[in-house]
C-alpha cells in the first residue's frame, strides 16, 4: 500500500511517472468515450477485430522505416485498421456470411498476418526492432511526452467531433432508419463514428495492445451503462472509469515489480464491470434480487391475510380466534410471515397459541378483498 | 391546373438480390385520406414503406409527395417505425426520444431547445403519455413504446404520415388512442398510410385501402374495393370476408 503512496507522489513529481499517468487517464476518457458508441451500436467485436487488424500497419510501418517511431505506427495501424473494417462490412453486405463469421476471419487472418511480419523483422538484422512486440500486450514505460501529446490532441479532437455531432450520433445510434427519413447523410454519420472508434482503439496499441485493447474500449462503457439511463450520463461515467482504470492500473503495476500495465488496466476496468453488474442500484443483479424477494414477501403476506379474512368472515366477529393448524389445512403460510403480520399489528395470538384478525387486520384484508373482486 | 396528389408512386420496383419483392407499383392517394396497407407475410408492405421513404433503394421508380419529388419534400413526410426495428434498451427517456421528431426540421449541429421541448410536451400530452416522460423507454409498455413512437412523429409536424403495424400487438387502449389520433389527422387533412393486418377492422379504422401482394393488387376508397374479389385476388383463392367485417 506504501508503493501506491509513493506512485501518487511520483505522479506529480517524477516526469516518467506523470507521463504514464497522463498518458493512461487520456487513453481511459477516450476509449470509455467513443467504447460507448461501440456498445450501443453492437459493434463490440468490430473493436476488437480492429485492434488485431492494427498490427500489420505497425509491423509494415516498420519495415518501410526501418525505425520505431510511434506517429508513423499509428498513421500504419489506422490504415489497416480502416482495411479491415471495411473488409468487413463488405463482406457482409456483398455476401451471405454473417458479420459474426466475417469478423472472425478478418480478426485471425490479419493477426496472423502480423505476427508473420512480427517474426520476420525478429529474425532481421536491424538493432532497432527490440521492443516492436511490445504492441501485442503494450507497455506503458514506453510512453513519451510526444506519445501522450498525439494521444491528447488526437483524442481530444475525436471528442469534439463526438461533441459537435451529439444529436446527430446519438439518433443514428438509436435508429438509423429514422435518422434517413429525417434528411440525415447516415452513411456519413456511420463513417464518421466509425473513424472515430478506429481513433480511439489505435490511440491504445502502445499502452495496452491489439490482444487487450477491446476490452478497454468496451469495458468502461459496460460499466457505466448499470448505473444510468440517461446517455450523456453514461458517457461521461465511461470516461470517468476508463480514466480511474487508466491511473489505477498504472499505479498498481508500477507499485508491484515488473507487472505489465496494459494487463493491470484491463483488469481494473474489468473488476469495475463486475462491481457495477452486482452493485448498481438500477440494473444490478443485488438490488433485482432485492427487489424480487421484496415482492414476493409482500404478496405471500397479503396472501395469507386475504385467506385469514375469508376464514374470519365466516363468523360473527371477525376476531373470532382460529388455530394455526386450520390455515395449513387451507394452504401453506410462512412462519416469519405471521410473525410480521403480528408485529405489524394485523393479527393478534392468543395466549392459546390462537390467531385472530384485529381491526386493522381486518380491513386491510377487507382492501384486499375488494381491490382483487373488483 | 388538378391539385397534386399527396402521394404518388409510379414503376415503384424493388429487388432483395435476384428476388423482386414489389413490382411495379403505381400508387396515387389524394390529400386526407386515412389508408390501409393489407397483404399476406411478405407481400412488400413495410419494404413498400420503406422505399418510398428512400431506406430501400428501389431498382427503379419514382416517389411524389404533393408533386414534387420526396427527397424534396421530406419535411413534409413523418415516419413511424415498427416497433421491434430499435433497441429499446437504449439509454434515454421517452421525452427525449419524442424530441427527435424535431432534429430533421433543425438539422445539423443545432441543439433543441425551448420551443422543441415544449412541442415535445405537447405530442406526449395528445397520446397520453405525459405522465411518462422521463420513464426509461425501456421500462414502458409494448403499447406505451408505440404511443412514444407515435409522439415522435407528431412532434415532426407533417402533412403525410407513413406508419409501420403501429397497432401491432398493443393493449385496446393504445389501439382506441392511435385510431383516434389517426382520425384526428385525418379530420386536420393530414394523409396517413398505414401498415395493417388486422383484415377485420379495415372498414371501421380506414377510408382507402391498398391491398399489395408484390404487386399492387388494388387501391382505392374502401366502400368500393373492399370486397372478396380482391381479398381472394390478395390472399389466395378461397378467402372469405368474416362475417365480423360485412355487418
Amino acid at each position: 500500500m506504501m508503493e501506491l503512496f509513493d506512485f501518487i507522489q511520483q505522479l506529480f513529481t517524477d516526469y516518467t511517472s506523470r507521463t504514464i499517468g497522463l498518458g493512461t487517464i487520456v487513453l481511459g476518457i477516450v476509449s470509455g468515450v467513443l467504447g460507448s458508441y461501440a456498445v450501443l451500436r453492437r459493434q463490440s467485436l468490430l473493436g476488437d477485430a480492429i485492434a488485431h487488424a492494427a498490427l500489420p500497419g505497425i509491423a509494415i510501418t516498420f519495415l518501410i522505416l526501418g525505425v520505431k517511431d510511434s506517429l508513423f505506427f499509428l498513421i500504419g495501424a489506422i490504415i489497416t485498421g480502416v482495411i479491415g473494417t471495411l473488409w468487413i462490412m463488405g463482406i457482409t453486405r456483398f455476401t451471405k456470411i454473417k458479420t459474426d463469421t466475417a469478423l472472425g476471419i478478418i480478426l485471425t487472418v490479419f493477426f496472423g498476418f502480423g505476427i508473420v511480419l512480427l517474426t520476420l523483422i525478429q529474425q532481421m538484422d536491424n538493432a532497432n526492432q527490440a521492443g516492436l512486440e511490445d504492441y501485442l500486450f503494450g507497455q506503458a514505460a514506453t510512453l513519451m511526452e510526444e506519445d501522450v501529446f498525439i494521444m491528447a490532441s488526437l483524442g481530444g479532437l475525436s471528442l469534439l467531433v463526438v461533441g459537435i455531432f451529439w444529436k446527430e450520433l446519438k439518433l443514428l445510434t438509436f435508429d438509423p432508419q429514422y435518422a434517413k427519413t429525417l434528411g440525415f447523410n447516415t452513411r456519413f454519420l456511420d463513417v464518421l463514428i466509425t473513424s472515430l472508434i478506429v481513433i480511439a482503439i489505435v490511440l491504445g496499441l502502445q499502452t495496452v495492445g491489439v490482444v487487450l485493447m477491446s476490452a478497454m474500449l468496451l469495458a468502461p462503457a459496460a460499466a457505466a451503462r448499470q448505473w444510468t439511463n440517461k446517455m450523456g450520463v453514461m458517457i461521461i461515467l465511461a470516461a470517468f472509469f476508463g480514466a480511474l482504470a487508466g491511473i489505477t492500473g498504472t499505479a498498481i503495476s508500477a507499485s508491484m515489480a515488473n507487472m505489465s500495465t496494459g494487463p493491470t488496466i484491463v483488469m481494473v476496468a474489468v473488476t469495475l464491470v463486475v462491481l457495477s453488474f452486482i452493485f448498481s442500484p438500477i440494473r444490478g443483479l443485488l438490488s433485482r434480487k432485492i427487489r424480487e424477494l421484496k415482492s414476493r414477501k409482500t404478496l405471500r403476506k397479503s396472501k395469507t391475510l386475504s385467506v385469514m379474512y375469508q376464514v374470519a368472515i365466516n363468523h360473527e366477529n371477525y376476531d373470532h380466534p382460529h388455530s394455526f393448524q386450520l390455515l395449513n389445512n387451507f394452504r401453506g403460510f410462512h412462519k416469519s410471515c405471521i410473525r410480521e403480520l403480528r408485529n405489524e399489528g394485523y393479527i393478534a395470538v392468543t395466549p392459546d397459541k390462537q390467531w385472530k384478525l384485529t381491526k386493522k387486520g381486518f380491513e386491510e384484508a377487507q382492501n384486499l378483498y375488494v381491490q382483487k373482486n373488483e | 391546373m388538378q391539385k397534386p396528389y399527396a402521394i404518388e408512386v409510379n414503376d415503384l420496383t424493388v429487388a432483395y438480390r435476384f428476388k423482386p419483392v414489389l413490382w411495379d407499383i403505381d400508387l396515387k392517394v389524394p390529400e386526407g385520406v386515412l389508408m390501409g396497407i393489407v397483404g399476406p407475410n411478405g407481400a412488400g408492405k413495410t419494404t413498400l414503406i420503406k422505399a418510398i421513404l428512400g431506406i430501400v433503394k428501389p431498382v427503379a421508380g419514382s416517389v411524389y409527395i404533393y408533386g414534387k419529388p420526396y427527397h424534396k419534400n421530406r419535411s413534409r413526410v413523418a415516419y413511424v417505425p415498427q416497433r421491434g426495428s430499435v433497441d429499446w434498451d437504449f439509454p434515454t427517456t421517452a421525452l427525449d426520444l419524442v424530441l427527435m421528431g424535431s432534429y430533421g426540421r433543425l438539422g445539423w449541429i443545432k441543439r433543441p431547445g425551448k420551443k422543441e421541448r415544449q412541442g415535445a410536451h405537447e405530442a406526449l400530452e395528445k397520446v397520453g403519455m405525459l405522465d411518462f416522460k422521463d420513464r426509461q423507454i425501456s421500462e414502458l409498455s409494448g403499447g406505451q413504446q408505440q404511443r412514444v413512437f407515435l409522439a415522435r412523429a407528431l412532434l415532426e409536424d407533417a402533412q403525410v404520415y407513413f406508419m409501420d403495424e403501429p397497432l401491432q400487438g398493443v393493449d385496446a387502449t393504445t389501439e382506441k388512442a392511435i385510431i383516434n389520433i389517426l382520425k384526428e389527422l385525418g379530420k386536420a387533412g393530414k394523409t396517413v398510410v398505414v401498415v395493417h393486418h388486422d383484415l377485420q377492422t379495415v372498414p371501421e379504422y380506414f377510408d382507402w385501402v391498398t391491398f399489395l401482394n408484390v404487386k399492387k393488387i388494388a387501391t382505392g376508397p374502401v366502400k368500393e374495393i373492399f370486397h372478396d374479389d380482391n381479398l381472394a385476388k390478395t390472399y389466395g383463392i378461397n378467402f372469405q370476408i368474416s362475417e365480423a367485417t360485412q355487418s
